[in-house]
């Protein structure tokens, strides 16, 4: 029996740590305490967000009394949320009206926001699978933006530029284009870490915005542009190249939705039944001894950030063919750095992202809603967002504002820290 | 064989073959000014470099004339001259330097040929870099202050916007540049609380903090922007911009005296702020005691230093000084906000504080690479250079990307940066 | 200037971590000017004693009381305060600083605005220096000494903040034995001038040397406390460890036969370009052990290193198992038929958030019947996992728990099992039992044995000469990257061993003792 504590100083981080990482891959930790903090954590970002939403109100601020303050205050918050619930669910009553009115197109519509749901989400399944795999490896992939605009630029390229194929080979070229390419962009980050020791973290940002400007710089050139159009839109995709979707009922669900499922299970595989994923799961863990067992550290750095990339650019790819059909700047609208966030709330595992994914791509879908709905700006579901997050990464927050019985508690996941040098 | 010879071996076989690399890319470097900047451009052909600024007081001198395609040779001999000494023998120690100074001879080359037929301003563009250079400095002062303290601070872009932000805000309001500031630097540090807590007390990874705190600011802003300055653009987002600060005297000396000393006040902030924070650092108990925690705080625990406070303290001065920073967009450049105006600097500060070495004065040496790249897409566009626009804008972004590849590895961390200290 | 005396008493302390009960209801007496050993074999209790004391760690229970009146210390500034000084088994130094700045941290010698005076710094450590026999140089950073030297300047540190107690936390695991009679010279003096000191140590016969007392500290209570004249080493052994233990292992004579191992003209440059491994040649057979000792940081762990091909070799070649693996990688070499216990077990060893069961195929989880192709077998790598732990006797929950969890000793016993379950033919262990119990040291040092009569080549680096002595049949020793030897055992007594670790050699004069250069 030894004294664990007397062992050398880094142990003290080590044990920390292990605390805080614990529940993301220790097979004992209650699953209901741990979604009980995430909706807890959920209410009171909610909560938080809706000061904000109130206090930049001037009719709050300059409310003749506290009374109609307060009034309008509540106006603002519900309608904001109830926009939210509307756009990302539907509203109950209009769902049963449109189910129970007989005509199959006005009943298909009942599920027009939860399709918007899935179309928002299905994207960010690819980022967040993206960035989970490779915080496994131990890595921080930043880069989704720019793995996503790459994805899809390369799936919109083949997509306007082949012809006279039918959909069962051009679909797949288009998609693994955009799979390629997004691999590139992850290449080259995880390259130079692998070589020069170079952080990932500042790289990827980096060519996020290199990748910004190549749109602008292709979406200008002839090869690109659609003819007649002087702004920046490419030609139209194929419509072989099209995923299928259910159009013809008015909803925009397609899928992508199901190659993002697919895709999250061929994940899973990886990571806990294959050996690669194995070598991920210890190189991410402890990149010294994995390297005196064997396994070649900077392989796994490589592969793991090409991978990486290459799940962003499906979800680029899946944007281009799945909803908008062509290219314009700006189509990646934030979802590299959403797939960080939904890696973080599914805390790095490929079921957790898939739910995360869901339960943000409704706050997108509804964010939509909202704002045709009340005017409150988007940008309000991205504090939404971080604030789930940092209230999920610390339960002991959590805990201590509700006073709930410390619990084996769930967090971020700890991955090495440290710039490499 | 004997022993010294034997130990040559693998290890001197290395050091030669990065010797001969660097050689021969000073070699490429000669052949691609004379190909590129040399070559094609007719005999005639001369480059103005205008050495006076119309705004300034300096004592006007005569514009730099070059003839291009003779300067572009005799420079291309000059870097095919130092690559042939450096596969030869090598510049040992100063081998950096003389790389620095290739490159700079090939930037010279490239603005010649850019110029030709036409003039640049080149002090212009110099006072340019120092601008923009200013707030990357300050913001790799920021994540130099957290660092070394073993605090890693990957939110200085979101605390950047915040305090672009709310600097305008106030600045507009209350139409007073100085409440301004404060309240971009109040901004900032409160943003650098949250991550101090996360980090400190709750050991939450501090990489992910930070990013999370970046989005988080990226969202807050834009929804006040949209909420706030967009109806109220008069009251709430036209604040007045900083005016530069002559030095009197100084500000005569031409070429430098529009440089250093007519200059936007940031600048003079940051070269203020970069004595102190050396002295302070590398010459104080203070600085002792805060690096002693970032790179062993078992041992500052020992010794009996409070090791979560120092860590707060230095993250929070952090926030102040990235708030700072970020005031600059607004109030120290155009006066007006909009939604994610700082693109990506936070960051570049970082490259430029790892590039640096975790010093003041290494963080503002590679700012001022940064910067400089950014002021050239700026002045390039005036000019006719077939070169489309947007690779000039990436330009900073790719500097960023080379000089992180190639100098980390060499530059070292405090050793216990980004671990999260746990007493028992 | 001398403090007044200093007399410590700790009355029933306790304190407990997750899992273990590091210290149970412990007294002890420390008078003033007194020698006190703490003796206890590694897990005892002792480090943890004395952290408390230090102010590091808060008891559950218990007092300090200094100089009859009752303390708390809430950080170890208030320890300072009151006249305790540490040095630690870790020193508690900071590389990249010198050795004045490593001493007046905490307590700096300042000028106004609270700029550093080096100067006074500088000439305050010269004059501890002097005083106490501890020659540093205060100008010289701490990354460039000797081991010995860095514990010179943590006693220098002790003593600048006036320590009237100081504590030595297993000061000579890391020494020479002539470093080790320096250093017993050192405490001497010390306790001449009226310092008391308490030396934790789990060696027996240094605490005989020095203790004026001898608390003897088992499973986190005191067993007893006695004076070396009323006590043997014998009966000490039994008290630390609670039975009769055989004070060495039962080693047949060797039978070696082919050479597995050798190396030839082995020359190694560390991170800095510096030579750390320096012509060395030497080989290994079959069924024999070849020790390799020497003080940590003389090119030991440079050298195990390229031999598993993890650093390059600048030159020479290396041939192991009939391969030339001079340039292989790591896998490659492991692959042919090489066993490496790595030196620092969690840093190199094992992945602590990977289950037990993962660890045990963590270099051979590709190869059948561990995985087909690229797919993993988890039922495999479960059975494998549940027979290793039933074979190595590892103490653990379950295979699937991760292996962070587990204690130093069976942390140990999860490598071994690893490497000891493959087919191999040489085995290279470095620091295999340190920070271990008693009974992981003797069941590691059994298997190595046993490992060795089944035929096999092993070569093992350790700093601890008893476990060299027991376990080499060849003997060589490392100093400043140069090796001396291999040896046969017999041939060369323990003192003379001690010479060469100190880099006297066969040829000379011993070294002078280190003043701060490297």
């Amino acid at each position: 029996m030894s004294e664990k504590p007397d062992q050398k100083p880094g142990r003290n981080r080590a044990a920390a740590a292990r605390d805080v990482i614990q529940s993301v891959i220790a097979p004992q930790s209650s699953i209901w305490s741990s979604v009980l903090v995430v909706v807890l954590a959920f209410v009171t970002a909610l909560v938080v967000s809706a000061v904000f939403i109130v206090v930049s109100d001037p009719n709050v601020i300059q409310a003749p009394d506290l009374l109609t303050a307060l009034n309008v205050a509540w106006q603002d918050v519900s309608g904001a949320y109830g926009g939210l619930l509307t756009g990302a669910l539907g509203d109950p009553s209009t769902v049963i009206a449109k189910l129970s009115s007989g005509d199959a197109k006005v009943a298909a519509s009942a599920f027009y926001p939860l399709s918007e749901t899935v179309v928002a989400a299905a994207p960010l399944v690819f980022t967040g699978l993206a960035v989970a795999l490779g915080f496994r490896a131990g890595l921080f992939n930043i880069g989704g933006e720019g793995q996503v605009i790459a994805g899809g630029l390369a799936a919109g390229f083949v997509g306007f530029s082949v012809h006279g194929l039918t959909g069962f080979v051009e679909l797949p070229l288009a998609l693994l284009a955009g799979f390629l390419v997004g691999m590139l962009w992850g290449f080259i980050p995880g390259l130079l870490k692998a070589r020069t020791g170079a952080h990932e973290v500042i790289t990827t940002i980096m060519l996020n915005y290199v990748a910004i400007y190549l749109t602008y710089y292709f979406l200008n050139t002839t090869l690109f542009q659609r003819p007649g159009r002087t702004d920046p839109i490419s030609k139209v995709v194929d419509s072989a190249a099209m995923l299928p979707s259910l159009a013809a009922l008015n909803l925009r669900v397609h899928a992508g939705a199901l190659l993002a499922v697919a895709v999250a299970v061929a994940v899973y595989f990886l990571l806990w039944r294959t050996t690669l994923g194995f070598e991920f799961r210890a190189v991410g863990a402890n990149p010294d001894a994995s390297r005196a067992a064997g396994i070649g550290v900077g392989r796994v750095i490589v592969v793991a950030m090409s991978l990486s990339g290459g799940l962003a650019g499906l979800a680029g790819a899946n944007i281009i063919l799945g909803v908008q059909y062509s290219v314009t700047p700006g189509f990646s609208s934030g979802l590299g750095f959403d797939g960080i966030t939904v890696a973080l709330l599914g805390r790095g595992n490929p079921v957790g992202v898939v739910a995360a994914a869901l339960l943000f791509g409704g706050l997108r879908a509804g964010a939509v809603q909202m704002q045709a709905a009340t005017s409150t700006p988007v940008d309000i579901v991205q504090v939404i967002e971080a604030l789930v997050i940092m209230f999920v990464a610390a339960p002991a927050l959590i805990r201590a504002i509700f006073r709930l019985r410390a619990v084996r508690g769930i967090g971020a996941p700890t991955v090495s820290p440290g710039w490499g040098g | 064989m004997s022993t010294a010879v034997r130990a040559l071996g693998a290890g001197a076989r290395v050091a030669v073959d990065r010797r001969r690399t660097l050689g021969i890319f000073f070699l490429l470097v000669a052949g691609a000014i004379a190909a590129f900047f040399g070559y094609n451009v007719p005999g005639q052909s001369q480059a103005h470099f205008v050495l006076n600024l119309a705004s300034s007081h300096a004592i006007p001198i005569p514009d730099l004339v070059v003839p291009v395609r003779a300067t572009a040779f005799g420079l291309a001999a000059a870097c095919a001259f130092l690559g042939t000494i450096q596969v030869v023998r090598g510049f040992g120690r100063w081998a950096y330097a003389v790389l620095a100074l290739v490159i700079g001879l090939f930037v010279f080359a490239f603005l010649a040929w850019a110029a030709r037929n036409s003039s640049v301003s080149l002090v212009g563009m110099l006072q340019g870099t120092l601008v923009r250079a200013a707030p990357l400095t300050l913001g790799a002062f920021s994540g130099l202050l957290c660092e070394r303290a073993g605090v890693i601070n990957v939110a200085i872009e979101g605390q950047m916007l915040i305090g672009a932000f709310s600097a305008a805000l106030v600045g507009s309001a209350t139409g007073n540049a100085l409440l301004g500031i404060l309240a971009g630097m109040l901004c900032g540090g409160l943003i650098a609380v949250i991550l101090a807590v996360f980090a400190i007390r709750y050991l939450v990874d501090q990489v992910i903090v930070g990013i999370v705190l970046d989005l988080f600011c990226l969202g807050l802003t834009g929804f006040l922007y949209d909420r706030l300055m967009v109806p109220f653009q008069a009251t709430l987002n036209s604040a007045a911009v900083v005016p530069p600060v002559t030095i009197p005297g100084l500000s005569r000396i031409p070429v430098l005296g529009p440089i250093l000393f007519d200059q936007n006040v940031y600048v003079y902030l940051m070269f203020v702020l970069m004595g102190l924070i050396y002295v302070a650092l590398f010459h104080t108990r203070w600085g002792l005691r805060v690096r002693a925690v970032g790179e062993h705080p078992r041992a500052a625990d020992t010794a009996g230093i409070d090791v979560a406070r120092t860590r707060y303290i230095n993250v929070i001065l952090g926030g102040l000084v990235a708030g700072l920073a970020g005031s600059y967009f607004t109030l120290g450049a155009v006066g007006q906000f909009t939604k994610n105006m700082t693109s990506g600097r936070g960051f570049i500060s970082l490259a430029a504080m790892i590039s640096g070495g975790w010093t003041p004065v290494g963080g503002f040496g590679a700012s001022l690479v940064f910067g400089f790249a950014d002021a050239l897409q700026n002045f390039l566009s005036v000019l006719n250079v077939p070169i489309s626009s947007y690779f000039l804008l990436m330009a900073p972004y790719l500097a960023t990307i080379l000089v992180v590849a190639g100098v980390v590895g060499r530059a070292r961390p405090p050793a216990a940066d980004g671990k999260p200290y746990v007493k028992q | 200037m001398l403090r007044q005396p200093v007399k410590l008493e700790l009355r029933g302390i306790t304190k407990s971590f997750p899992g273990v009960l590091a210290n149970d209801h412990i007294d002890l007496v420390v008078e003033p000017g007194e020698v006190h050993v703490l003796l206890g074999e590694n897990g005892a209790g002792k480090t943890t004693l004395m952290n408390i004391l230090y102010g590091l760690y808060h008891p559950d229970e218990g007092e300090i009381l200094v100089n009859g009146a009752p303390v708390k210390f809430q950080s170890p500034s208030d320890a300072i305060r009151m006249g305790i000084g540490m040095v630690h088994q870790h020193f508690m130094l900071i590389p990249v600083f010198t050795v004045a700045e490593n001493v007046m941290l905490g307590s700096e010698l300042t000028r106004p605005f609270g700029l550093l005076d080096r100067g006074r710094a500088r000439r305050e450590v010269q004059r501890l220096g002097q005083e106490f026999g501890l020659p540093v140089d205060p100008d010289a950073l701490v990354s460039s000494l000797s081991v010995g030297a860095q514990q010179r300047v943590e006693i220098v540190k002790a003593l600048y903040r006036q320590a009237g107690v100081l504590i030595l936390d297993e000061p000579t695991a890391v020494l020479t034995p002539q470093e080790t009679e320096e250093l017993l010279r050192v405490m001497e003096s010390l306790k001449h001038a009226g310092r008391s000191l308490v030396f934790i140590t789990h060696k027996l016969k240094e605490a005989m040397r020095v203790a004026d007392r001898i608390t003897v500290l088992r499973g986190g209570r005191v067993v007893g406390s006695t004076v070396p004249a009323k006590s043997t080493e014998a009966q000490l052994a039994a008290m630390m460890v609670g039975r009769a233990i055989r004070l060495g292992v039962e080693r047949p004579p060797a039978k070696p036969g082919a050479v597995v191992l050798e190396v030839e003209g082995l020359t190694v440059r560390d991170a800095r370009g510096q030579v750390a491994v320096d012509d060395v040649s030497f080989q290994v057979r079959a069924g024999e052990i070849v020790t390799v000792a020497g003080v940590q940081g003389n090119g030991q762990t440079e050298l195990i290193r390229a031999i598993m091909g993890l650093d390059p070799v600048a030159a020479g070649h290396i041939t192991a198992a009939g391969r030339d693996v001079t340039t292989s990688s790591p896998r490659e070499t492991l692959a042919s038929g090489v066993g490496h216990v790595p030196e620092d077990r969690v840093r190199d060893g094992l992945v602590s958030d990977l289950s037990v069961a993962e660890n045990l195929v963590l270099d051979t989880y590709y190869l059948p019947p561990f995985a087909r192709g690229l797919v993993l077998e988890p039922d495999e790598i479960r059975r494998n996992a549940d027979e290793r732990i039933r074979e190595f006797d590892i103490r653990t929950p379950s295979a699937s728990v991760q292996a962070g969890t587990l204690s130093g000793g069976n942390q140990q016993r999860v490598v071994v099992a690893r490497e000891f379950s493959r087919p191999i033919s040489l085995l290279i262990a470095s620091q295999p039992t340190r920070g271990l119990d008693v009974g992981s040291i003797e069941y590691i040092h059994e298997r190595i044995v046993k490992l060795r009569d089944q035929g096999d080549a092993v070569l093992i680096v350790s700093s601890d000469l008893d476990e060299v002595l027991a376990l080499g049949d060849r003997i060589s020793v490392m100093y400043r990257g140069r090796m001396e030897g291999p040896f046969d055992s017999g041939s060369a007594t323990r003192e003379e061993i001690g010479l060469m670790m100190a880099g006297a050699g066969s040829e000379g004069a011993a070294a002078p003792p280190d003043a701060g250069r490297p």
